[in-house]
Parts: C-alpha cells; structure tokens; sequence
C-alpha cells in the first residue's frame, strides 16, 4: 500500500507573519516549519501503517509543493518516520492560489502513482495554517475523481475500508470510503510524535526527490500569481487594539469593577 | 440582473441563521436564489422563510437519493443549475463556511472553473463584481479580494452581516440533478444529531463567555456568568483536550470562529492559535490570575483575578440589577 500524505510549509505564527508587494504571503523572509496541522496526517499515515498486517509493504511518501525551504517540511515528515519524500518546486509556482496548487499536487500524485505504485491513500491535515482553507483536500478529491472522506476526528482502516468519525457542525456522523481515497484528519486525531534521534538520522538516508514543473507535464502558464482566478487587492494590517483598562482583584472589587464594565457598554 | 445562488445551509429543514445573513448579501450582488437540498415535504416551510428574507428564487433539490453522501452530489447539482442559467446568468455562488460548505464549494471552483474565496468575513458589490473582505493571520491582517475567473466562489462566516427580513418574489422552482455514480462513494454511515444546548449558539451569538485551563475544569463560573448575560459557551483547546468540554465548543484555529458584540475570556492565556479565533470580537473582557497572559494585550478590559472567586460574584451582581 501507498500512502502519500500532503505536507505543506507555512510560516511560523508564532513570529511574524506577513505580506510581500504583491500581496501574496511572504514566505521566504519569515521563519516557517511544517504546517503543525499536517503533522497530524503524517501521524495517522505512520499509525495505518504500523497497524496494517504488512508495514514493511507500506510505504508513507511526504509531499510538499512550494519554495526551496519547503524542503524543510518534507524532511520532518521523513524525520517523523515517512519512508520517502516528494518536493515540488519551481519559480513559476509563487503565488499560486488553492485552484492552481491543487492542480500541482494532483500531478504530482499521479507522477508518483506511475513510478511508485498506485497512491492508495491521500491523506491532508483539516487546513493549512496560514491559508486556512480547508479546500485542498476536496479539490485533490475532484481532481482526481476520488472518494472525499474529510475532518477526520478518528480513523480506522480495515483493508481498502476506511471509517472515520467527523463532527460536523450539526452532527457527528460516521463516514465510510473505499480506497483509493483522499482523507483528512483534524487535531482531534491524537498527538503527533516527535522525531527521535534515530528518527533524525534515519532521515537523512531516505530517498528525497526534487520535480519541477516540467517533470510532471505542467505548464509554467497553468499556475502562479498572474493567472490565479482570484486576486488580492489589498492587505492591512489591523490596527494594534488601544489598550484597555486592567484592574486587579482586592477583596472582591474585580467582579464589581467588572460589572460595572459591562453595564457601562449595556451588555447588562 | 444575474442570480446569485445561495446554498442554504439547515438541519431537517430548519434554516440556520448564516443563511439568512447570505441573502441579505446575494441582494447586494444581483437577484437572491436559495438552493435548498432537502426533503421535498420540507420545501413549502422552508421557501416561506427564505421568501421572507429576500429570496427571489428558491430552486428545490430533492436530496433522497443523495443525502448519504458526502459533499459530490451537491457539486455536480450546483455545476448544473449554473450551466443551466449560461453565461452570465449567476453571478456569484455563495455558502456558509463550514466544513461542508467550504468543500463543495471547493469542488464546485474545479467543475465550473472559477475562483473561490473562503472565509470571507464581509461581501461589497464593486459596480456588480463582489470584493470580498477576510480576517487572516489570526486577525493580524486584513484583506479585500476579488475572483478573477468564472463566476464567483464565496464561502462567508457566520455573523458576518445581520439578515434582512424583507421579502422577495419567491419563485420556487424543482431542479432535478443528474448525479454520477462517481460522485455517490463518501458513505455517511451514521448520522447523530447534536443535542440542543438551550445556549445561543456559539457561532451565532452576540456574547461569547469561555473558559480554558484556569478553570480545573470546573465550567460552573463559566456557564453561570453566561446564563446572567444570555451568552453562548466557549472554551480553549486546552479545556477540550483535558476532556472539559466538548470539541464543538472549542473557540480558536481549529475550533470555532466568533466574532461576537462581547468576548469574555477566563482562564485563558491568549495563545495566537486562540486569538485566531476570536481576535475579531467587537468588544474582549479577560480575567486571568497571571497579569503577565497575552490576552490582556487584547482586552478592553481586564481582571486579574481567581476566576473563581471574581466570576460568581459578578453574576450575582449582574443577576441583582437585572431584577
Ligand atoms: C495547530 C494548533 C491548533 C490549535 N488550535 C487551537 C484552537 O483552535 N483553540 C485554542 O484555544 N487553542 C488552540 N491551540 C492551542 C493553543 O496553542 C494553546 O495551547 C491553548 O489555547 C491554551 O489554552 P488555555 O489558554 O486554556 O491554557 P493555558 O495556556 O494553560 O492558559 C491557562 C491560563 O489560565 C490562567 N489561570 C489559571 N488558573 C486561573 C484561575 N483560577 N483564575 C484565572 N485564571 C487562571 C493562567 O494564568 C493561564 O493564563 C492550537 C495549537 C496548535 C499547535
Ligand atoms: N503547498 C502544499 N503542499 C502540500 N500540501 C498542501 C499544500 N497546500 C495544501 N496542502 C494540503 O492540503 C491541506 C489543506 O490545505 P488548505 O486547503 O490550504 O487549508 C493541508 O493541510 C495540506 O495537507
């Protein structure tokens, strides 16, 4: 079995996140990492794998499209325990929007299916932490005309069986696909582990391929800034919230100074 | 003037507020039409309402061959009625963003071959072209965006406009789609209603009081000082993930965003995956024991107190000059 899992690298959003000219998300002069939300998907990749009757027959591939540095997200994944690594890069990708990505991705995971064997699972963090989208997956799904089964809280795979649970916002509800399929899981799934130290080194042995764009057929003219179907016209940056009042609690004056508060702005 | 398709967003039939808030949008771009996925016995209720808040239109899909499926079918429904209307004949599609919203607008952006924008939190028409505004980078940045290709792809927060009661020509019209068995392979296998809280509901509501790990645990402070105010219940990660509450109250990143009229955080430090989901709130009250927590470089007001002490005694009082 294959399991291709989609890594993406964001910028850190604990430092400083921001906007180039264009307007497109600065990504090479800020600090980034792997997406923490994928490396949720990561974990459960490496779980379905240790779980399956076969482990040494399954192999988990890290995928990620995006600038030189985003190497760095495939190599965590490997560190983390995937077997191999898949990094798309190339000048004419920069600025691309979620329709020209998910065209990237998909390519990419056909080209992997053809040389490595047939993807059996593709597996997504619930968003990217810096686009918040939530959007790939099913794109990824539509693209390559396969089952969608996504926000997965829990998973469970039995053979080409795959159920999940997803709390939606109405309900909790139980979804079931067959493989191949796209799946995604949330933060809800369970902790992520941390690479080892032997996770580290091991990692370094393992097979990393670097595609452009012209090894997986695509056109330079099919993806980037100028030909995103959506445009950005303009960024701001909020203004910093004006200070407010902060009182300390002394027998009991907080809840009066508190309410007080609240009945001066008539929420009471 | 072009329709503007508004895929509404209920439970059994029973409307949810967010999609009043997008024909009260739609009226800004063009002609409001709902798109109702629903038992067809349900459509006479359901069209009255959606008539009373501005639809022009209400095309009714009978969903009984497809609501056990996953996302597909309403996309492939979605890619006929806008083919059906031709060049030109809609001129944006909007949903609520949620999970299922965002995804089959997502595959909606593939089909038809236009841009999609998420999470918009506010939709101008600029001479008939929706500019979108989005809240990003947990609230750090403001941004106006505009599709460029197709007909426009929006989803929009709830809470993002308030619905207008005024009533349009409400035409219902039966579209029957032709769905591919291809689209019929995510399985719902099992459905279970979430239980009424008796609360506001969290996305919804005008006053958010949560709770984090301050609390121990203990969410009777909590939900006490929000019953006083007629608040929804919120919590952090850290409550979720300690078992506290359940994950549909999370407020944050990967939890719920709100962006109600008052924030009250207790208990909570304020980590940037928090903010994220509530740095937008009109007005932020915090009461935290450490004066040094993040959140009250976000406040308009802070206690630095034991929430379990400052909490009680505030309801009492709020409960007293109430009466
Ligand atoms: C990918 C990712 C996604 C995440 N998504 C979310 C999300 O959606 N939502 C979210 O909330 N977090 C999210 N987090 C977690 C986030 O980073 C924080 O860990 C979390 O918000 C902390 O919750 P907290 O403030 O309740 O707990 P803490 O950070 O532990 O803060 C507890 C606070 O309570 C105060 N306190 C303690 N006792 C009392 C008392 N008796 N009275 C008053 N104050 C007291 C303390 O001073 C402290 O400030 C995410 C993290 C990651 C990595
Ligand atoms: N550039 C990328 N490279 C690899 N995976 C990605 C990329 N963009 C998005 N993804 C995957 O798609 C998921 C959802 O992303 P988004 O729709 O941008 O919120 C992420 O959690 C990743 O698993």
């Amino acid at each position: 079995m294959n399991i291709v899992v989609c890594v993406k690298h964001v910028p850190d959003a604990t430092g400083d996140r921001r906007f180039e000219s264009d307007n497109t998300v600065d990504r090479v002069g800020v600090d980034g990492l792997l997406s923490e939300l994928d490396e949720y998907a990561v974990e459960q990749a490496l779980q379905i794998k240790e779980k399956s009757g076969s482990p040494e027959e399954t192999k988990v591939i890290a995928l990620s499209v995006g600038p030189e540095k985003a190497v760095d997200a495939v190599r965590k994944a490997l560190q983390m325990g995937a077997d191999e690594g898949v990094h798309v890069t190339d000048e004419a990708i920069a600025g691309s929007d979620y329709i020209a990505t998910s065209l990237v991705l998909a390519k990419a995971i056909e080209k992997i299916s053809q040389d490595k064997g047939q993807a059996d699972l593709v597996m997504c963090g619930m968003a990217s932490t810096d686009a918040s989208g939530s959007v790939v997956p099913a794109m990824l799904a539509e693209r390559l005309n396969l089952p969608q089964v996504t926000f997965a809280s829990v998973v469970e795979t039995q053979g080409d069986q795959v159920r999940v649970k997803r709390d939606s916002d109405t309900a909790t509800e139980v979804i079931g696909g067959t493989m191949p399929l796209v799946l995604s899981v949330t933060d809800q799934t369970g902790e992520a582990r941390y690479p080892s130290f032997k996770g580290i080194m091991a990692a370094k042995k393992k097979p990393l391929e670097v595609w452009s764009l012209s090894d997986l057929g695509v056109d330079a003219g099919e993806v980037g800034l100028s030909v995103a179907w959506s445009e950005v016209e303009d960024t701001t940056e909020r203004p910093p919230r004006t200070a407010g009042e902060i009182v300390k609690d002394e027998d009991g004056s907080g809840a009066a100074a508190l309410t007080d508060f609240l009945a001066s702005k008539k929420f009471i | 003037m072009s329709e503007v398709l508004v895929v509404v967003d209920h439970v059994d039939g029973a409307i949810r507020k967010p999609t009043l808030e997008l024909l009260a949008i739609a009226k800004r771009l063009g002609e409001p039409a709902a798109v109702f996925f629903g038992g067809s016995d349900k459509a006479g209720e359901v069209s009255e309402k959606l008539k009373a808040f501005g639809a022009d239109k209400i095309y009714v899909v009978d969903d009984a061959e497809i609501k056990g499926y996953l996302v597909a079918p309403k996309a492939e429904a979605l890619q006929q009625l806008v083919e059906k209307a031709g060049e030109g004949g809609v001129a944006a599609v909007l949903f609520v963003s949620g999970y299922e919203g965002k995804e089959v607008a997502a595959r909606l952006a593939i089909k038809i071959e236009s841009g999609l924008i998420t999470d918009a939190v506010d939709v101008e028409a600029d001479g008939g072209a929706p500019v979108t505004t989005q809240s990003v980078f947990a609230g750090n940045y403001t941004v106006k965006a505009k599709v460029t290709k197709g007909t426009p792809i929006i989803t929009v927060k709830p809470n993002s406009t308030s619905p207008v009661e005024e009533a349009g020509a409400g035409t219902v019209e039966e579209f029957s789609a032709t769905i591919s068995d291809a689209a019929k392979t995510a399985q719902i296998v099992a459905q279970q209603p979430r239980k009424a809280s008796g609360r506001p509901e969290l996305t919804e509501a005008a006053i958010v009081v949560s709770g984090g790990r301050g609390t121990g645990g203990n969410f009777e402070p909590i939900e006490g000082l929000a019953d006083a105010l007629g608040a929804a219940v919120g919590a952090s990660r850290a409550a979720v993930d300690s078992g506290w509450m359940p994950h549909t109250f999370q407020v944050g990143q990967t939890g719920k965003t709100v962006s109600p009229q008052l924030y009250v955080a207790n208990g909570i430090s304020g980590a940037i995956q928090h903010r994220a989901g509530m740095q937008t709130s009109k007005t932020i009250v915090a009461v935290n024991k450490d004066d040094e927590a993040p959140i009250f470089e976000l406040v308009d007001f802070g206690v630095v107190g034991d929430l379990h002490s400052v909490l009680p005694a505030a309801t009492e009082k709020i409960n007293e000059r109430k009466n």
